[in-house]
């Protein structure tokens, strides 16, 4: 899916490709997540537990790299939004798909940003990913506080930029198919989620009918209630592996497709971001990977996407 | 559940493709038991009650077509001939058939009645292969405005001798169906019979179809109708003794019939009945029966409880059909938005799979409305047509309790009658004991046969309860086999959709 990074120039000790977010424990409201992580040198795991506020430590620290060369054009792996254990609407809005009642889609989102970093030439270089994986200590759970001004303020400025025609028509030609672009993945995932609910649905549904068609056998020697016994009981396995099949879909779908649809959205988001904070240069090169990266994500997608039947 | 064990394919030429498919459903027990089915249901023919329930029809046939010129008077014709939505009061006498040939049902058509494992079906009596095939079609719509209805062409094909031509058709509306089961009902329900009930009035239906939007619901609801009438048909002439009906014959033939009127909701007739059916509704609490026969009992049982089981099953049939249409529309939609996707994509590659993707998308929303299609025609109308059934063999059973009722009372004035006399005798009144003599006699006949009514309507639902039965178990078969055979196309046409697409999504990167 992604390009490999060279992996020679980052400091971290672990295989970034490699790490898995692979239990979630629900503690209390919050979400914790065992995160493993295979050693470069020899053999040997990281097993560390962090949790939703971890990651947005580190996604701090990528963003506040005030000195390394090159940074300001860089279009920032996007972070799924937090998921929490009763969501208010606003939350599950802005969680899409990943609001679904199974946690194991968000682990893998969670997965894909950790990737994502360590891939990443400039990123990967931070140290705060190795602290990140390695350290046994949860890193700094001091959280930078977006105070209401510093949020404001933040919300003006974007509104100035959107507004504001670049100088450069690379770049306009580049915010406008962007805005596009946004618009037009974010209706598919939300269409795309619908799709998959009422596939859930029906899931449940013949789930019902199967056990509806299982009461109405009748015991008896009656030679007719014994063969409607007999078809109600082979229809009833049938829905009950049709509930299966559509489960599976369902499942399938959220995992590929679904996923792929919504990184793809808040990748466009990023680098809605990106272009409107200007930079030359580095800005090029990062719009046209970027762009590589999402066709290779939507390609693996379609192609998982026929297992749904 | 692995189930994989099959019987080589019948002459379905459908089912070849399945065997490739075979490792993609494992768990997809076809119960293809065309063949064996045969067997089976000859086993049922022979096993349960075979000799004993030859002998009664054989006997009863010839008795109750004998006696049907004669005792015709029941307490109140009229109320129960208005009961049961008649419409005509003169109850015309049943005429003994030249012979008691039982029709057997050909297959013909492709439809949900006709299915092969048919033929060894029905009743015992060999006779010669009869076919009767009905079938409902286009409808019309005739007039304007609120007096507007929909004309329905009704055909009939057959060999049978009870009719003068092979095949012939008559246009009919609604209101002709329903008078038609008002009689037979009328004339039927208190010999026992099952008389299969005719579709339900909807005025919201109907209302709309009068008004004349041509939109997809109202050509739904016609569609829906046709159907449930031409399953009306067939299940009326199915029934060996309904078929002879003259009545019936001349709905099916003569090309005029006169209007059924008093199937209006809100003619009198109908208010008539209203008040009637509270009346019984009373009755049927009132009424207690000492039941000397535990087979009535157990069966009156066993159809409460399939009457309940029935209901659910319907009520998670419609769920599923509700839910499989909402994911009609929303792939409809999600297409839609991939093809906007596709558009505003700069990459060609990508544009093109993008586009490729909604209409992939757009045929599976084609698919899905199919399957709910068929999910609804086959399973959900199915069981609610059964539903309507067991509410018409409760009714038999009900009958049956009233002519016991009858029965009974005859019997206690009987009594009464018979103390009175005896008074009379000793206070010397020569021409009253005569008088009461007479009505004695008049009594005891009545009393006799009131208990030959009873036995009869006895013998008559044994007999129909075990032929719906056997109806029930094969109607379930036949359309649990084709419902599947569509479910197994449907996913195979699915499957062939996506390999397709696959080409494009791989050419992307």
């Amino acid at each position: 899916m992604m390009k490999e990074a060279k992996e020679e120039e980052s400091t971290l000790s672990v295989h970034g490709h490699g790490v898995k977010v692979t239990e979630v424990l629900k503690d209390g409201d919050g979400l914790t997540f065992l995160i493993v992580s295979q050693k470069l040198s020899g053999t040997g795991e990281y097993h560390v537990d962090r949790t939703y506020e971890d990651f947005e430590w580190l996604q701090q620290q990528l963003f506040t790299q005030e000195d390394v060369p090159g940074i300001q054009g860089v279009i920032f792996p996007p972070l799924p939004a937090k998921a929490q254990v009763n969501a208010s609407a606003k939350a599950v809005k802005q969680l899409g798909f990943l609001a679904l009642e199974e946690l194991q889609p968000y682990c893998a989102a969670l997965e894909t940003f950790i990737h994502q970093v360590a891939a990443h030439n400039i990123l990967s270089k931070n140290k705060s990913l190795e602290i990140f994986l390695t350290s046994s200590e949860p890193p700094g759970r001091q959280r930078a506080r977006k105070n209401i001004f510093n949020r404001l303020s933040q919300a003006v400025e974007e509104m100035r930029k959107e507004s504001h025609k670049d100088v450069d028509d690379f770049f306009q030609s580049q915010r406008d198919m962007n805005i596009a672009l946004t618009g037009s993945t974010k209706n598919a995932v939300e269409k795309f989620l619908d799709v998959v609910l009422s596939e859930q649905k029906i899931a449940v549904a013949c789930g019902h009918f199967a056990a509806s068609l299982h009461l109405c056998v009748e015991s008896g020697d009656d030679p007719d209630k014994a063969a409607f016994s007999k078809i109600c009981v082979k229809l009833s396995d049938i829905f009950e592996s049709m509930k299966k099949n559509m489960t599976n879909v369902a499942k399938n779908d959220v995992s590929t497709l679904g996923l792929g649809l919504d990184l793809e959205s808040r990748y466009q988001e990023a680098e809605k971001k990106d272009l409107q904070t200007g930079g030359v240069g580095n800005c090029q090169k990062e719009c046209r990977e970027g762009q590589t990266s999402q066709e290779g994500g939507f390609g693996g997608g379609e192609e998982s996407g026929r297992d749904r039947v | 559940m692995a189930d994989t064990a099959r019987e080589p394919p019948p002459d379905r030429s459908g089912f070849q493709e399945l065997e490739d498919a075979e490792d993609l459903f494992p768990e997809l027990a076809v119960p293809r038991e065309a063949e064996p089915a045969r067997l089976s249901t000859q086993d049922i023919g022979t096993e349960s009650n075979g000799p004993k329930r030859d002998s009664f029809f054989d006997d009863d046939v010839d008795d109750l077509f004998a006696e049907a010129t004669d005792e015709v008077s029941l307490d109140s014709p009229e109320r129960e001939v208005l009961l049961s939505d008649g419409p005509s009061p003169a109850m015309t006498p049943i005429t003994p058939p030249t012979s008691v040939i039982t029709p057997r049902i050909g297959h013909a058509h492709d439809d949900m009645f006709t299915h092969s494992s048919f033929d060894e079906v029905e009743e015992d009596e060999a006779g010669d292969a009869f076919d009767v095939h009905i079938s409902v079609s286009d409808p019309e719509k005739v007039g304007d405005g609120m007096n507007a209805y929909m004309a329905y062409k009704v055909t009939t094909k057959t060999s049978s001798s009870l009719f003068r031509l092979r095949e012939f058709s008559v246009r009919r509306r609604f209101s002709d169906f329903l008078g038609l089961h008002g009689k037979l009902a009328s004339r039927y329900l208190h010999g026992g019979y099952i008389v299969p009930p005719a579709p339900e009035k909807s005025i919201v239906g109907m209302t709309k179809v009068k008004v004349g939007k041509e939109d997809p619901s109202s050509n739904e609801f016609v569609e829906k109708r046709r159907l449930a009438l031409e399953r009306y048909l067939m299940r009326t002439v199915q029934h060996p003794v309904l078929l002879k009906d003259p009545d019936l014959l001349q709905f099916l033939e003569s090309s005029e019939l006169p209007r059924a009127v008093s199937t209006q909701a809100l003619s009198g007739a109908g208010l008539l009945r209203m008040v009637n059916k509270a009346a019984d509704a009373v009755n049927k609490m009132t009424i207690k029966m000492n039941e000397s026969d535990a087979w009535f009992e157990e069966k009156q049982q066993h159809f409460e409880n399939l009457d309940i089981q029935l209901r659910k099953l319907h009520a998670s049939v419609e769920s599923l059909v509700c839910h499989r249409k909402e994911l009609s529309l929303n792939t409809a939609q999600f297409a839609k938005s991939a093809a906007m996707l596709g558009n505003s994509e700069d990459h060609t590659a990508l544009s093109r799979a993008l586009s490729q993707l909604a209409e992939v998308e757009e045929k599976m929303e084609q698919q899905h409305h199919e399957q709910a299609d068929a999910d609804f025609y086959f399973l959900s109308e199915l069981v609610g047509d059964y539903v309507r059934l067991l509410a018409a063999v409760k009714g038999v059973f009900e009958q049956r309790v009233k002519t016991w009722q009858k029965w009974q009372d005859t019997q206690l004035l009987l009594q009464k009658k018979r103390e009175a006399e005896v008074k009379l005798q000793f206070s010397n009144k020569a021409d009253k004991v005569a008088q009461a003599k007479d009505d004695i006699k008049e009594l005891e006949v009545k009393v006799r046969q009131g208990e030959r009514d009873f036995q009869k309507i006895s013998q008559s639902i044994r007999r129909e309860v075990g032929r719906f039965e056997r109806r029930r178990v094969s109607d379930f078969k036949n359309i649990f086999i084709r419902y599947l055979e569509a479910l197994v196309g449907a996913q195979q046409q699915v499957m062939k959709y996506w390999e397709a697409f696959l080409p494009e999504a791989k050419a992307v990167s």
